[in-house]
Formats: C-alpha cells, sequence, structure tokens
C-alpha cells in the first residue's frame, strides 16, 4: 500500500504547488510582432531605471485581440495598427481610447544569393515575376497582421498583387515572415523595416525602404487594458517618454512629437 | 534556456498524469470487464481526442470558457481567473487531449488478465478491492506505466492546444515547445536549439526509462 500512499503525496504535492505558478508575477505586455527588437530594448532600459520587470508576449496584432477578447490576462496591448485597440476599445476593455506611439515603416528584403533586386518602386520583383522565376515572396497574414495588410496594399498598388499571389507565404506575424526570408525558404519579403535593423537580419541580405505614401500608414497605437496595474501605467507613460523615443527612432520607427 | 517553460512544461506532465491516472485506472478497468449497451460508442468517444485536430479543441474550449461565454463569465466570477490562458486552463485541455493515451494501455492491461485469474482470487477468499490492488493492478502494471509515459510525452510535445488556450504567457502557459516557436519568432535560434534538443533528450530518456522499468517489472513478476 506504501506505494499508493505516496502518488496520493505526489498529487497533493502538485495540486498545492500548481498556483504558485500563478502568484506574483509581473504585468504582462502585449505587443506586435514588429516590436521584438524594439520593446525588448526599451523594457530592459525600463528595468534599469525603474528596478521593476514587465513581460512581454509578441504576436500579431489580431491574434493578440482575439485572445483579450477571450481574456487573456494582459495589462497594456500595443498595436500594429489601430483598428485593432479600437476594436478594444469599443467593447469596453480598454480604459480610454490610448495613444499612438510610432509609426512603422515597410521594407523589401531579399536575402543573400537570391535572384530577386530590390528597389524601393519593385521594379525588381517585378521582372522577377515576369521572367517566371519568381519563388517564395514572404509577408505577413494580412487577416491578423497590419505589417501584411500593408504589404498587401504596396503589392495591389504596383500592381503585382494577381500575378504574385500563388507564390506568397504568409507568416503569422511579421517575424515569421522575416523568418522564412532570413532561412532562405523564400527569394524576398515585405517585412518591417525594425526587424530588419535588428540582429540575424542585417548580414543577411539586402533591402530597400518603401516610401510611406505607397501603403495606408502603419500607425501604431497601444492602450491599457481595464486590469492595468501601477507598473503597467508606468511602462506606457516611460513608452511616450524621452528615453523609449530614441530607441524606437534607432529602431527605424517614425515617433509623435 | 527558458527555465520557467520548462518547469511548465514538467508541472504540466506531471499535473495531466496525477489527474488521468486515476481516472484512467477506473475507467480503463470499467471498459475491459464490463460489457454493456453503447460500449462502441464510448469507446469511441474516449478515442476522440487521439484523431482530432488540436485547433478543434482549442476552438471549442475557447467558445465554451472563453470570457465572452456566459460559462466563462459564471467560471471568472466564481473563483475570480478565467480558465483559457491560465496554467488551470492548460491543465483541463491536456487532460482532455490525453485521455485517449491513458484510457487505451491500461484498458489492454487489464483485458489481459485471463478472468480465471480473477475467479480464482475471488475463491481464495480475497474482497473485491483486495484483488483489485494485489492481483490486477500489479498484472495490469505494464499498461498503467505505458499510460503514464504516453501522457508525460504527449504533453510535453503538446501545441497548438497550448498556443490557442494559453497564449504564450511566461512562467503561465509558455511551455518549452511554444517557447521554441517563440524564441525563433525572435530569431533568437540559439536558444531555440538548447531548447528544442533539451525536448529531444527527455523524450529519448523517457522512453528508454519505460522500456527498462516494464523490463523489469516482467521479470520480477515472471
Amino acid at each position: 500500500m506504501r506505494g499508493w500512499t505516496n502518488v496520493v503525496i505526489a498529487a497533493a504535492v502538485v495540486a498545492a504547488m500548481s498556483p504558485g505558478l500563478t502568484a506574483q508575477r509581473s504585468p504582462t505586455i502585449a505587443a506586435a510582432a514588429n516590436l521584438n527588437f524594439a520593446l525588448t530594448e526599451i523594457a530592459d532600459q525600463f528595468k534599469a531605471d525603474r528596478g521593476t520587470p514587465v513581460e512581454l508576449v509578441f504576436g500579431a496584432s489580431g491574434t493578440l485581440t482575439r485572445q483579450i477578447q477571450d481574456g487573456a490576462p494582459f495589462e497594456l496591448f500595443l498595436a500594429a495598427d489601430e483598428e485593432f485597440p479600437n476594436q478594444l476599445t469599443k467593447a469596453g476593455l480598454t480604459r480610454d481610447a490610448g495613444v499612438v506611439y510610432a509609426t512603422g515603416r515597410l521594407v523589401i528584403f531579399a536575402p543573400n544569393g537570391s535572384p530577386l533586386t530590390v528597389d524601393e518602386r519593385l521594379d525588381g520583383l517585378a521582372r522577377l515575376i515576369k521572367s517566371g522565376k519568381a519563388g517564395r515572396l514572404a509577408i505577413a497574414n494580412p487577416a491578423v497582421a497590419p505589417y501584411g495588410e500593408a504589404a498587401e496594399a504596396v503589392l495591389k498598388r504596383r500592381g503585382l498583387w494577381d500575378a504574385i499571389r500563388p507564390q506568397l507565404v504568409l507568416g503569422d506575424t511579421i517575424a515569421q515572415a522575416g523568418q522564412f526570408v532570413t532561412t532562405g525558404n523564400a527569394v524576398g519579403g515585405l517585412v518591417a523595416y525594425s526587424l530588419v535593423l535588428g540582429p540575424g537580419f542585417a548580414e543577411r541580405g539586402k533591402y530597400a525602404l518603401i516610401p510611406e505614401s505607397d501603403h495606408p500608414p502603419l500607425r501604431q497605437r497601444m492602450v491599457l487594458l481595464k486590469r492595468a496595474g501601477e507598473t503597467a501605467t508606468q511602462f506606457y507613460a516611460y513608452i511616450q517618454g524621452k528615453t523609449a523615443k530614441a530607441i524606437l527612432r534607432k529602431h527605424g520607427y517614425g515617433v509623435p512629437q | 534556456m527558458d527555465w520557467a517553460a520548462l518547469r511548465v512544461s514538467l508541472w504540466l506532465g506531471a499535473g495531466t498524469i496525477a489527474i488521468l491516472l486515476p481516472l484512467g485506472v477506473w475507467f480503463g478497468r470499467v471498459l475491459a470487464v464490463h460489457q454493456f449497451r453503447g460500449k462502441v460508442l464510448v469507446e469511441a468517444l474516449v478515442t476522440v481526442p487521439l484523431v482530432l485536430p488540436p485547433t478543434v479543441l482549442g476552438f471549442y474550449l475557447l467558445v465554451i470558457f472563453g470570457a465572452r461565454s456566459p460559462l466563462g463569465q459564471a467560471f471568472q466570477s466564481l473563483f475570480g481567473q478565467s480558465l483559457p490562458f491560465s496554467f488551470q486552463g492548460l491543465l483541463f485541455a491536456s487532460a482532455i487531449a490525453n485521455i485517449p493515451f491513458v484510457v487505451q494501455p491500461i484498458q489492454r492491461g487489464f483485458e489481459a488478465i485471463p478472468s480465471d485469474v480473477r475467479d480464482a482470487a475471488a475463491c481464495c477468499g480475497l474482497t473485491p478491492w483486495q484483488r483489485f490492488a494485489r492481483i490486477e493492478v500489479p498484472l495490469a502494471w505494464p499498461g498503467i506505466l505505458t499510460a503514464a509515459v504516453l501522457t508525460f510525452a504527449h504533453t510535453l510535445g503538446e501545441f497548438g492546444v497550448v498556443l490557442m488556450v494559453g497564449g504564450n504567457l511566461p512562467g503561465e502557459t509558455r511551455t518549452l515547445s511554444v517557447a521554441i516557436y517563440d524564441r525563433m519568432q525572435a530569431f533568437d535560434d540559439r536558444s531555440a536549439g538548447v531548447m528544442a534538443a533539451t525536448l529531444l533528450v527527455i523524450a529519448v530518456v523517457t522512453l528508454m526509462l519505460t522500456t527498462t522499468l516494464s523490463r523489469r517489472v516482467g521479470v520480477r513478476r515472471g
């Protein structure tokens, strides 16, 4: 019978200790995947300045919005656009309408050795399509990622959308689209400028900035959610401060005056 | 290496076993010993999670227990916390997903015991509980062990449901398999590689352990 007693004790220990996982956590911040490098740096700086850490969770803005509606315990949400946070505000899940904290830029990126030449008007891409040798082009899924939506707008504007459509690979997030490109699984991609400036990208290929006028502006809004505590509120203010703005600028974002 | 994620994974595996094993031993034995109407349907329902895409389970859990459903709101007001995006919710999802991995091996284990043995034990004057604990469980032990190991290994490898229902919260619902995906997305291939290797080692060791244990059990009983 001793074996059974041990099993019961083990089960009791598991039951008693597992809620410990939830106790005493720093606030969890949900952020669009394009912020991967910039926000991590801002959070590190915030911790150095204020001594309080925040936990960052990156994902597609649409996915995160859905999770917040389903009850995910985020305290602050930094989106890649304005539409998703506005949706949450309308649903009464946010403290207020929030603020625009940055404007994103899109680039066309080609990994080393790719037949794609990059330029701001996508002429190189058009030539490659015409030659019939275009491989896969990576963008973020337009349904859940604003950077994907912007990529779709750019391709439509250049009249390349219908031709390139069968060749598109859709990343869950803009970061995954970037992953497809840097690993050489796509001849190129339309990805966030902020990612290209981060580690792991720079040496791996060439890029060209897409003019902002070619797609609806990527105005990125953030909102404090109803459950936001003091640290999250401080972090929200910190992102609008001088230090964070300098970091955002360094990572290729435009910031509000 | 994300130690918090490793901890979440191990707790999830252990917790799933703690919840399912007692239920599995009971239910697996019921299915092995008793014949009843509708048994085919019951067996099919028990096996369903095996063939169901994880997204189906994730979808239903979010729709039924999400913050926008009446049941989810009731749960929230009762426990002050929603079921999705919490460790408890993950445990719940994992328990459902692993039902076939527990019930089937245990059922086979009990089925392998000849009814003569049970009858003989009864003739010797053992009570039903004594028969169960001293005769049946030791004989069905390889099945029970297989169930525990499969559940543990399967829980560690779970990805789709965890991402949908758990939402990648560090220290809470970010398991090792989700952390690998997360690190890949952050272009941190080194960390992803370390964690992938860890999971590989855990999987191989777990399987070696089962084989060794069940052989030793077999020798002792034989």
